[in-house]
């Protein structure tokens, strides 16, 4: 289908990108890949009066290494984010996770600040993006400002950017020595949305785990944290019995959908199955 | 509705061209400029039919607006032969080894296996199948469309 008609702009700074929402109002729409918005466009889901483009701002294009973290701008394409050294040297889990989004033609348009900012709750990037306690950088009329992942996913498709915020870049902590990861998903075809996905990052000293994150996809409205099988896990040893029984507390706190391909019951029963998996193979188990 | 101007460079030729920001780019390639090798199968970003390459990467083409094209470089795969008419080895070996049925799927078939092949020349059959994931065969002629891949990459010399 043909989208609704809208105006198009293409700023070349953040600065434009800002005064160019403030102008289109609420009904103003950033688009960089275009990815996750071309569809809903597509399908007349979404009625934008102006698309404001932001592909083209070169600032926030590219992967630096910034001391403790590596800065990644919005624009990086997930080819791009699986594919960069730096990502791959310390935020393995990034790179593992932006390869399992969609396929290769998406991952050469989509970007990770699009799929931050969209806030799918079956997408694969903000999980790791929770996993990996990443910290957005947004640009409004008053400046910059820090979201932390946590607070950064507010409900579906919701993320806490205003209206007239863009996402600019993506810091993203370096994983230290002793550190695993995994990102584990179960779809039914190839190309699909996770029915749901687990993010595993497990630090292991001398055969006991010290410190554990796991997150969840599409486990409820946005990615959450298995607090209670992080918790059960810290000090545990790195067993694949320890691990099981960490396991079963997966699904507790999470309010996951039923829908065409899965129950709420399944979806539990997957959260529980995923996350001794991906936490195996994070721990190296 | 304003029209935004546009300089697209297709198979080769320049295009300048007044669009409405909301047209696809497979809309500006069919329609436009007339080239209609690149087809439309489910206009959902599901089946990779339209896929194009776009300053040297494959994308679908339903998936871009034509806008967001300005400046590029697209390939269709009525770009792909050479100037004297040879067909491409991808497009050599999917005759060769029977890659199609119905043919619908194959333009984008053929533009993701190009791109597949230039970023890895000797790829293994699953990693051919990982890498033709974003296309889809009606006719579910993966079986010979793998082989022609892995034909077209010993004819290219990856092997």
């Amino acid at each position: 289908m043909i989208p609704v008609a809208f105006d198009y702009t293409k700023p070349s700074t953040v600065d434009e990108a800002v005064q160019a929402l403030i102008a289109g109002g609420e009904d103003a729409k950033v688009i960089s890949g275009g990815q996750s918005l071309m569809p809903v466009l597509r399908l007349r889901m979404a009625a934008p009066s102006v698309l404001v483009d932001v592909g083209g701002i070169a600032e926030m294009n590219g992967v630096s290494d910034d001391g403790d973290h590596l800065l990644i701008g919005s624009n990086t394409t997930h080819h791009d984010v699986m594919n960069n050294a730096l990502v791959k040297q310390h935020a393995g889990l990034l790179a593992m996770t932006a390869a399992t989004v969609a396929d290769p033609q998406i991952r050469h348009r989509g970007t990770l600040g699009g799929s931050l900012a969209h806030a799918d709750p079956a997408g694969d990037l903000p999980t790791a993006a929770l996993a990996l306690e990443c910290v957005m950088v947004a640009q409004g009329p008053k400046g910059r400002r820090e979201i932390a992942a946590k607070d950064f996913f507010v409900d579906y498709f919701t993320s806490a950017l205003e209206s007239d915020e863009v996402l600019v870049a993506i810091k993203v902590p370096k994983m230290g020595d002793g550190w695993g990861y995994h990102y584990e998903k179960f779809n039914r075809t190839a190309q699909a949305w996770a029915t749901v996905g687990v993010a595993a990052a497990v630090k292991r000293q001398n055969g006991t785990i010290t410190e554990a994150r796991v997150a969840l996809t599409n486990m409820g409205p946005s990615p959450i944290r298995a607090s209670s099988v992080e918790s059960a896990l810290a000090g545990a040893s790195a067993s694949a019995d320890a691990i099981a029984a960490a396991s079963t507390s997966a699904a507790d706190g999470t309010r996951p959908t039923s829908d065409l391909h899965a129950t709420a019951e399944f979806r539990e029963h997957l959260a529980r199955v995923l996350t001794k998996r991906a936490v195996a193979q994070a721990a190296g188990v | 509705m304003t029209h935004v101007p546009i300089s697209v460079t297709v198979d080769g030729a320049l295009y300048e061209a007044e669009v409405e920001p909301r047209s696809l780019l497979v809309h500006f390639l069919r329609e436009d400029i007339g080239r209609v090798g690149t087809v439309v199968g489910c206009d959902t970003s599901n089946c990779g039919t339209c896929t194009v390459l776009l300053n040297g990467r494959s994308v679908k083409s339903c998936s871009v607006l034509a806008v967001q094209a300005n400046g590029a470089n697209v390939l269709t795969i009525q770009g792909l032969a050479e100037g004297d008419g040879n067909w491409h080895p991808v497009q050599q070996a999917f005759k060769e080894c029977h890659g199609l049925q119905c043919g619908y799927c194959t333009p984008g078939m053929v533009m993701s296996a190009v791109d597949l092949l230039q970023e890895n020349p000797s790829p293994s059959e699953e990693e051919i199948r990982e890498g033709l994931e974003g296309c889809l065969c009606r006719c579910t002629g993966y079986h010979n469309i793998v082989k022609s891949v892995q034909f077209a990459a010993e004819m290219m010399g990856g092997k």
